[in-house]
């Protein structure tokens, strides 16, 4: 009872309210202007300097780097949004935004819900000119969604319907709903050496490094810049 | 794949890493870049404006004139830059659209510039932005329009072989294309304005004789009127069977409006004279009188105004019908309103809600007629409000309806005013001027460049250089194509004086000049008129060509003025093989000007130069002359 007159109190506030704003005119705000306010954010990158004592990219290579970054996101940093547009646009005959989300929370470690350029360019200076065991390390992030360490069946199944869903519907052979799953049990029968049905880093880094096929592949975009 | 993100794809191939350890299968070898060089920069000069970009900028369209190779042709050695002379704030839009991705169409530049300069650069229009697309658009719309318009006008001409309904139609359509079709024009149109005011004047009362009451005008004159009515239904009667048999398609032509309007202008006439005895349907045939007042409207095809105002209407058909329905909900909602109101009070004249209808609409249009009023307090306040939102519901379409013929109105005056330049003539005749100046030029300096190639014979340098002083190089290289095309064809150029000129020439040098062309290939004979050099260019249309340029007067006149005129051009330049030349032919000529008569020339005679290789026989040229003495 009480809830119902507070409730019809505050009706009638917003309701007297609203005929005050239609007598002086003033109803229609524009709502424009609020969501303007927000994208005025911009960052610029620390010095050239610094990021080139950073990373492992020479100064010409950051600055072609970074003038496609500026080109396609002008403030600074990129959101999710973007960033699955941007990835989309390599991969038109699938859909590539669920990985593009897997591939944005890995870039943003910080997962403050946009990448700026240093972490773009941290995050491909492992990719590119780091060790076998960055790059491994990196990747395991990429696969442990939840951060706990472990890759359990489900996270490894998300990653790689991802990744098939990236393929598209017209394959050759068609892809059958379960083409994932087996996928998923031949990369644990490869990965899990103890059996208890997740995978560790180590146990991931020690059999990567035992197949000669990953880590001739690991190498395959040493010259991409 | 969109080549703004070109940027990223690095990006996206160190992503890739992240699928390696799940593949089961080795990857493929990556392409290496064979020449793999730093980005430069790109130095473009646009007309003196330079603009600088990356290569790799560019190189993200390859199909285009920036992006391929295809600038290398535009490559400037010394300066190490590519130069176009072209638009520079063109340029502007075109190298944006490497650099961001996106075409913009600057609202400031024509569209036919801009399209041209497209085209150029290899790059097609459809992929203008959503920003600028809708713009874009419009102004090529109106572009076309403004063409199609142009070639509208140019359907006014007559063709040459027009069959006599072809001939007709045209006559209807425009009135003033002849004179027959504007007599006709107007006498329609007076014969409609008689019809219409007969119809007026036959409902006045009219001089009532004192024992009657008043009659109206068309009863009293009852035959006077009928004959009149005769008379116009017959003019209309025939204008419209004209129409139809002249009708390019007679099926379109009746469907058309005008004349639907046209038969339902006449056709009361008839039934009337069908059905004159019958009582009961007098009363019908009364109503059908009213139909003859559509004869108004076949006014539209003497008035663009009205034309117009139609067309507007017709164009605004979707805003008309929201003001109807608008109003009719309007009204019908007031009208309740007032009769529930107004229901309690006595003696109310809103005896039902469609009478109220009529309080409504009389209101809402602030009319206010007044003999239907309110009279409880709630009425008033209701017919208050009423008549404060007709006024309302009423202005808003209007705007809508003002700016459609306001656009109409301009585009057709636009239209007429353009027609009215193509007819200024002071305009055509300086275009026209202008036109001949320059085929003038080369007939002109044809005869100094035969005097130059004497001259060259002879070698005298100075004058040579004298001559080609007077003409740019171009100019030069110009003239000697014409010259080469001439050679080719065997034929020569001159306009329409010397043309008739060498007409008359034919008469009198059509002997002599036959053998000139024997003797091109002897050698020089003295005789009449040949005036050609060894290399015989032209003898005759050589001897009208000065007379063309330097005279313009009658032809009989050029022939008298024949020899003097020959020698002024080559006092020009005086070779001695022209001087032995000419001389004995001027001779010859001057009394041959004074004694031939020229009696007829039923051919043209050899006006086509001779080829150095075989001459005409002289005797075609020799049944031409009639009469031709003193030789």
């Amino acid at each position: 009872m009480a809830g119902c007159a507070k409730r019809c109190k505050q009706g009638l506030v917003k309701c007297v309210l609203s005929l005050y704003k239609l007598v002086t005119g003033t109803l229609n705000k524009d709502k424009i202007d609020d969501d303007f306010e927000l994208s005025i954010v911009c960052h610029r990158p620390e010095g050239l300097d610094k990021l080139e004592a950073q990373t492992n990219f020479s100064k010409q290579e950051l600055q072609v780097l970074y003038r496609g970054f500026k080109n396609e996101c002008p403030s600074g940093v990129v959101n999710e949004d973007t960033f699955k547009q941007i990835y989309a646009q390599f991969f038109p005959h699938g859909d590539a935004s669920t990985y593009a989300h897997y591939l944005f929370n890995a870039f943003d470690s910080a997962h403050s819900g946009s990448i700026k350029f240093e972490g773009f360019i941290m995050a491909l200076s492992t990719l590119l000119r780091g060790s076998v065991r960055e790059k491994l390390t990196w990747t395991f992030n990429l696969y442990d969604i939840n951060r706990d360490g472990y890759i359990n069946k489900e996270e490894m199944t998300d990653i790689v319907s991802a990744i098939y869903d990236m393929m598209g519907k017209y394959t050759y052979p068609a892809l059958k709903t379960d083409t994932p799953k087996q996928h998923v049990d031949a990369f644990f029968q490869k990965m899990d050496k103890n059996r208890d049905g997740v995978v560790t880093l180590d146990e991931f880094i020690l059999s990567c490094q035992e197949d000669e096929n990953i880590l001739r592949s690991l190498q395959l975009f040493k010259n991409v810049i | 794949m969109a080549s703004g993100v070109a940027a990223w794809l690095p990006f996206a191939r160190a992503a890739a890493i992240g699928w390696m350890p799940v593949a089961n299968m080795p990857m493929p070898i990556a392409p290496t870049e064979k020449n793999k060089r730093a980005d430069e920069l790109i130095v473009l000069n646009v007309s003196g404006r330079r603009f600088e970009t990356w290569r790799n900028t560019l190189d993200r369209y390859p199909d285009t004139l920036l992006g391929s190779s295809e600038k290398e042709f535009f490559y400037n050695e010394e300066t190490k830059e590519y130069f176009f002379d072209r638009d520079a704030d063109v340029f502007r839009a075109v190298l944006n659209f490497y650099r961001t991705g996106k075409l913009h169409y600057p609202r400031s530049e024509c569209i036919t510039s801009y399209d041209e300069e497209l085209s150029f650069f290899g790059i097609i229009p459809e992929i203008i932005g959503d920003c600028c697309y809708e713009e874009y658009k419009d102004r090529r719309r109106e572009n076309q329009e403004r063409l199609m318009d142009d070639d509208e006008d140019k359907k006014d001409a007559k063709l040459p072989n027009m069959t006599f309904r072809e001939t007709m139609w045209r006559a209807f359509e425009n009135p003033h294309t002849s004179t027959m079709a504007l007599v006709f024009y107007y006498v329609t149109g007076f014969f409609i304005a008689i019809s219409v005011l007969t119809n007026v004047v036959e409902t006045v009362p009219c001089g009532a004789t004192p024992n009657t009451k008043e009659v109206t005008c068309g009863d009293r004159y009852t035959v006077a009127f009928f004959c009149m009515d005769t008379a116009c239904v017959l003019i209309f009667t025939v204008e419209y069977l004209m129409r139809l048999f002249a009708a390019p398609s007679r099926y379109r032509f009746m469907r058309s409006v005008m004349s639907i309007i046209d038969v339902v202008a006449i056709l009361p006439y008839y039934i009337g004279l069908v059905m004159t005895d019958n009582e009961d349907v007098s009363g019908a045939f009364v109503t059908l009188r009213v139909f003859r007042v559509f004869r108004i409207f076949k006014f539209s095809r003497h008035s663009q105004g009205l034309r117009i105002l139609g067309y507007t209407l017709k164009s605004c058909a979707s805003e008309l019908g929201f003001l109807l329905f608008s109003l009719t909900m309007a009204i019908i909602i007031f009208a309740t309103v007032m009769f529930y109101a107004e229901k309690g009070s006595t003696s109310s004249k809103f005896t039902s809600i469609p009478a109220s209808f009529w309080y409504t609409i009389v209101t809402m249009t602030t009319l206010g007629y007044g003999d239907m009023v309110p009279k409880t307090i709630a009425g008033k306040i209701f017919g208050s409000i009423c008549s404060l939102s007709g006024v309302l519901v009423i202005a808003l379409p209007v705007p809508v309806i003002v700016s459609n013929f306001s656009r109409i109105y301009h585009q057709n005056q636009r239209a007429d005013k353009r027609r009215a330049q193509k007819m200024q003539k002071a305009r055509l005749a300086r275009i026209r001027i202008s036109k001949t100046g320059s085929s003038n030029a080369f007939l002109h300096s044809k005869r100094n460049g035969l005097f130059s190639e004497a001259l060259e014979l002879t070698s005298s340098i100075e004058e040579e250089q004298h001559l080609s002083k007077n003409q740019s190089l171009l100019e030069s290289q110009h003239h000697h194509l014409l010259h080469c095309l001439e050679k080719t064809t065997n034929h020569e150029f001159a306009d329409e004086l010397c043309y008739e000129q060498s007409y008359l020439e034919g008469a009198l040098q059509s002997y002599p000049s036959q053998s000139p062309s024997l003797s091109s290939q002897e050698g020089m004979t003295g005789t009449c008129c040949t005036r050609h050099t060894k290399r015989n260019h032209a003898p005759l249309p050589n001897s009208s060509i000065p007379t063309c340029a330097l005279s313009h007067t009658h032809p009989h006149h050029n022939l008298q003025e024949l020899s003097t005129i020959h020698i002024q051009p080559l006092n020009t330049s005086r070779s001695s093989l022209n001087m032995r030349v000419d001389e004995p032919a001027r001779l010859n000529c001057q009394s041959g000007t004074i004694t031939t008569a020229i009696i007829s020339i039923p051919t043209p005679p050899a006006t086509t130069p001779e080829s150095d290789a075989h001459p005409p026989p002289p005797g075609p040229a020799l049944q031409n002359v009639v009469k031709v003495s003193a030789l």
